[in-house]
């Protein structure tokens, strides 16, 4: 695969033909991927590192198998992952419902944003499981103070994100519009929320990232299902290989949810950051 | 018909001591095209920015058909010198922008889109996006849409200055067609000499500090290009040379008297081409 990609490129920049070996950033990441891997096969396959510290390769996907046919703890890979996952929804579906106006207001209009900016910066910089426990206290153990400590971590940076991108708006594209007879909601409407919308969907793009690894941590304290819950229960009875396996798959989710929001950008604001 | 009036207009910007306009009268009404010409410095868009309603005057009155000028409306369109389109809207939705906010339905709004979009030239580009267009193009864009919306008067702010020197000239013809056509009084601001003589038929010329009128020509080289008189011919006329050669010489006169006053004041040396 690497050796086609070398091709590739080598037919692609024929002035740089006289330096065949030059390689993608595309194919280092790959390269470097895949000796992790070999890495890890090599130490477990030669028995340097012991079974209980590091599974190898091997034990991890068979046990991905049978978690995903028999279960963990009352529940399978799948329904620990779709615990996780419905909580990371709810609580972006309701951060983007409500942060997105919060940030229009700030960004827009001064008396919103001496209210709400002040509220906002205080508790940003806390640590979220820093005031877990008083969510725990008001909320009880059971789904909502997840979503609730989840909904917290993702809110700041999009109503951030949002009132920054406001604030950046093109004043000739506001004149424009108000000389086209534009009153203030449609400004808002066809103006103000396009403009921002690329500043938007990176703030949800460091919210998820934000509120993905809250949710794990918060399962760690609280819960009864969930990756963050599988891997804790896991090492307290020393199953590494469940405890790598949970890791992974966290590690995967991530990986997807920035990907997907990377493509949603590009589809969703194809002229961001061309020469206009 | 339009009637576009500035009585003894001012403009201050806050805490400056100095006033960015003062004093300014002048009237605009239908087969006018009027060019407002100054050195950087001179107001010449704070001028445009009061008559579009950006700004509201420190004194004085603007009025348009006898009502008051409160803050910007489609009676006034403007063309802005960095076009200002919406590059999430293609380009037909653009000049249809206008009509939109205005609540007309869709398709008699692109219909009328599609008409402006051929009087300035650009039938084929309706379904483009705003950044595959040239810097003529997107100007033409901008033009056909401040069109669109029908305005009483059209305001345009340097709208060729950040044009390379073949596509301005072509762009004046194009205007001076569009002009011809529509009949729309037209306020135009520049720094470019021979524009402003090529297109107005009223020429203010703007003096700095504080910004006042210097000058006024009442000119007809525009009226001669719409007539059917080639531009190349207009603009080898030995009475146009004459013309740009004395509003040359009064911009020269006022900057050496403007340095004689203040030693910094160079402003408009690079500026004037």
């Amino acid at each position: 695969m690497s050796l086609y990609s070398i091709q590739a490129i080598d037919s692609a920049r024929a002035p740089a033909a006289r330096r065949p070996w030059r390689l993608s950033t595309r194919a280092i990441s790959t390269l470097t991927l895949a000796g992790v891997l070999l890495l890890w096969w090599a130490v477990t396959a030669t028995e340097l590192i012991e079974p209980l510290f590091l599974p190898s390769p091997g034990a991890v996907l068979s046990k991905a198998w049978l978690l995903a046919t028999q279960g963990y703890m009352d529940a399978t890979l799948w329904q620990h992952l779709a615990a996780s996952l419905g909580r990371i929804g709810l609580a972006l579906f309701f951060a983007v419902l409500f942060a997105i106006p919060v940030g229009i207001a700030i960004g827009h209009n001064r008396i919103a944003q001496g209210i709400l900016d002040p509220l906002i910066e205080f508790y940003r910089p806390i640590p979220p499981l820093a005031y877990l426990p008083l969510i725990v206290i008001w909320c009880g153990i059971g789904e909502t103070s997840k979503v609730l400590l989840i909904y917290l971590a993702i809110f700041a940076p999009i109503a951030i994100a949002t009132a920054t991108g406001v604030r950046n708006v093109d004043p000739v594209r506001l004149r424009a519009a108000q000389s086209l007879g534009a009153t203030r909601a449609q400004l808002i409407r066809h103006v103000i929320v396009p403009s921002a919308l690329p500043e938007i969907l990176t703030g949800i793009r460091i919210g998820l990232g934000v509120g993905w690894s809250t949710l794990v941590a918060a399962e760690l304290i609280a819960a009864t299902s969930g990756l963050g819950f599988m891997v804790q229960s896991a090492a307290q009875f020393l199953v590494t290989d469940v405890v790598v396996l949970g890791i992974l798959v966290i590690a995967l989710i991530a990986f997807g949810l920035e990907m997907g929001l990377r493509a949603l950008q590009r589809r969703l604001v194809p002229w961001h950051g061309q020469s206009h | 018909m339009a009637q576009l009036i500035l009585d003894r207009i001012g403009a201050h910007y806050p805490g400056a001591a100095q006033p960015v306009l003062q004093d300014i009268s002048l009237s605009l009404g239908p087969q006018q095209l009027c060019v407002a010409l100054g050195p950087s410095g001179s107001g010449k868009t704070s001028l445009l920015n009061l008559i579009a309603g950006f700004v509201p005057p420190s004194s004085g009155r603007i009025t348009l058909d006898g009502v008051a000028v409160k803050g910007p409306g489609a009676d006034r369109g403007v063309v802005f010198q960095d076009d200002a389109l919406l590059p999430w809207q293609d380009v037909l939705a653009n000049v249809a922008f206008g009509l939109q906010l205005a609540g007309i339905g869709r398709a008699q709004r692109e219909a009328r889109a599609r008409e402006m979009l051929a009087l300035v030239d650009l039938a084929g580009f309706a379904e483009r996006q705003v950044w595959q267009l040239s810097g003529g193009q997107r100007q033409r864009v901008g033009l056909a849409r401040a069109l669109a919306a029908d305005p009483q008067v059209l305001l345009m702010d340097e709208p060729f200055g950040a044009l390379d020197a073949f596509t301005r000239e072509q762009m004046q013809e194009l205007l001076l067609q569009v002009w011809q056509r529509t009949a729309k009084p037209v306020f135009l601001i520049t720094h470019d000499i021979e524009e402003a003589v090529f297109l107005a038929t009223d020429l203010i010329l703007l003096a700095p500090n504080p910004g006042h009128v210097e000058e006024r020509l009442s000119l007809d080289f525009g009226q001669r290009y719409a007539a059917g008189e080639s531009a190349r011919a207009i603009k080898s006329d030995p009475r146009f040379i004459e013309t740009r050669e004395h509003v040359l010489a009064q911009v020269f006169a006022q900057r050496e008297s403007a340095q004689r006053a203040s030693p910094q004041g160079t402003t408009a040396h690079e500026e004037l081409a």
